[in-house]
């Protein structure tokens, strides 16, 4: 009896290990479809959504570079990006290898079966504390990303395709991050008498805020030089 | 009347207090503009404090449309009182010097002269203001270079491309023109009204002081007279560098927030100085020039 018991606790544990190894079928396959990128060079448009800014769209140029190299350039203008959010891309979580794959069940989201795993990093160096990833398993794509970070808060990345969804690359993204508060003295801005001050309703919403890119055009793999980052 | 326009411009020019206002802005602005090219960083990175909490600002921010805006924030606000060292004193300083009494004897009338001298002294805050704009934007411009004009307001941040911030200022110097213009008027009338050069200056000045309290004072009974007040609407060539948004929060480029507040502005401004002047004109043409 005590042996049955020993077998089957030993069963469950190995069903267990195997299942959160980093060797996960799915991310795997995810994985080895952002391998086939090297490098990329991406053309959009970004718009900035964060209730304290009034920011018009720009057009912006995305460079990644293997493994976790990546810098969004506006073209001739200031860019405003979530701070440490944007280095935090699919490619920078799965390429490095570092992490356990946790799966947590399976969603349906936006009209599509997803599978959920939690990765969690294996080396106590990566910025990135924990991540949840919402994957397709039949078009290796990822389309959500939840992920807590050391020092910069927690990201919320959603992704859509298009025609670059084979090498795993979206058409759109969309980071959402929380903000804090923004306020200058009025003796510092020069500003007197007459600001209304901010509504409940809008100080709730300047808690949230986010950064979509709409891309338009990647050139894949062609080769970017150190510089651009 | 161009000849007698000439002729009061020639007297403002012949005097050496018409070249401090010109020099006290080049010299101020001079001095922002260096402290901001040797130590900028520091500053903008003091101000940019509650948003580095959260986003990475990735550009030129302290570029020459910022340098201008910050410039004309803290020089518009004084200018006033080195145009009223002019204005105050065009018909008092005759009147003082006893010309005042020789200038009515020529062929033209009492309201040409005094419309000539308020031609002048307008001219010469136009002048000033133009001097304003050469050094605040072109120079900053050329020294610091163009980039989209990112702005801190005290609850919010305004970001606009740089190829909409040039009419915005071009629209903001002639708004500033109408708020000079209407504490030239102001220096004017108190000059009608005196005989001494020193009275409707300080004059001048502390009307513009005691109003610009008033103004930005946020007291229930001052709010009820705020908007007659000349002073409240000065300030608004801000208005030029607020935008709208869409529903999705999308900044309009090209637009303009409240246009109709610069609108308002734009005739409560006038009417001042139609007032102004007019009642200049009329206690000039009344008054019994003993001096």
């Amino acid at each position: 009896m005590k042996v049955k018991f020993i077998a089957i606790i030993g069963l469950l544990l190995l069903v267990q290990l195997k299942s959160i190894s980093q060797t996960n079928p799915v991310i795997e396959k995810v994985r080895q479809k952002l391998a086939l990128v090297n490098d990329y060079v991406a053309e959009g448009v970004m718009k900035t959504d964060v209730s304290f800014i009034k920011a018009s769209l720009g057009k912006v140029k995305v460079y990644y570079k293997k493994p976790n190299l990546i810098k969004v350039k506006k073209d001739g203008g200031i860019s405003l990006l979530p701070k440490g959010g944007v280095s935090i891309t699919m490619n920078s979580l799965l390429n490095t290898n570092q992490y356990i794959a946790i799966p947590s069940g399976k969603q349906v989201y936006d009209g599509k079966n997803l599978e959920v795993y939690k990765l969690v990093p294996t080396d106590d160096q990566l910025e990135w504390v924990i991540s949840t990833l919402w994957i397709d398993p039949t078009e290796s794509l990822v389309y959500k990303t939840f992920t807590t970070t050391k020092e910069n808060g927690s990201f919320e990345i959603t992704m859509e395709y298009g025609a670059y969804a084979a090498y795993g690359l979206p058409s759109k993204i969309i980071f959402g991050f929380n903000t804090k508060d923004y306020k200058l003295p009025n003796g510092i801005t020069l500003e007197f008498g007459d600001e209304a001050p901010i509504s409940k309703e809008k100080a709730k919403k300047n808690k949230k805020g986010t950064i979509e890119i709409t891309y338009s055009k990647y050139t894949i793999n062609k080769g970017v030089s150190n510089a651009s980052f | 009347m161009w000849s007698i326009i000439q002729i009061e411009l020639y007297k403002i020019y012949k005097r050496p207090r018409t070249y401090i206002a010109f020099g006290a802005i080049a010299a101020l602005i001079w001095v922002i503009q260096m402290g901001l090219k040797i130590d900028g960083e520091a500053y903008a990175a003091f101000l940019m404090k509650d948003i580095n909490n959260t986003l990475v600002v990735d550009g030129k921010v302290l570029n020459g449309y910022l340098i201008c805006y910050i410039l004309l924030q803290l020089l518009l606000v004084h200018v006033p009182l080195l145009v009223a060292l002019i204005a105050a004193d065009m018909l008092s300083g005759e009147a003082n010097l006893g010309t005042l009494r020789l200038l009515f004897t020529t062929p033209y009338s009492r309201t040409q002269w005094v419309l000539a001298k308020f031609i002048a002294a307008s001219i010469y805050t136009i002048l000033l203001l133009i001097w304003l704009a050469a050094l605040a934007l072109f120079l900053s411009m050329f020294i610091f270079g163009t980039d989209d004009l990112f702005l801190m307001k005290s609850n919010y941040v305004v970001l606009i491309e740089s190829q909409d911030v040039f009419w915005r200022y071009v629209g903001a110097f002639v708004f500033a023109s109408f708020s000079l213009l209407t504490v030239t008027a102001l220096g004017f009338l108190m000059s009608s009204l005196a005989n001494n050069s020193i009275g409707p200056i300080v004059a001048t000045i502390s009307a513009i002081v005691f109003f610009t309290i008033l103004s930005t004072l946020n007291i229930p009974l001052f709010n009820v007279i705020k908007p007659y007040l000349f002073t409240t609407h000065m300030n608004n060539w801000k208005e030029f560098f607020d935008i709208q948004v869409t529903d999705n929060n999308e900044a309009i480029t090209g637009s303009i927030l409240n246009i109709q507040k610069i609108k308002t502005s734009l005739i409560v401004l006038s009417v001042h100085i139609i007032l102004f002047v007019g009642a200049s004109v009329v206690i000039m043409k009344k008054k019994d020039v003993l001096s």
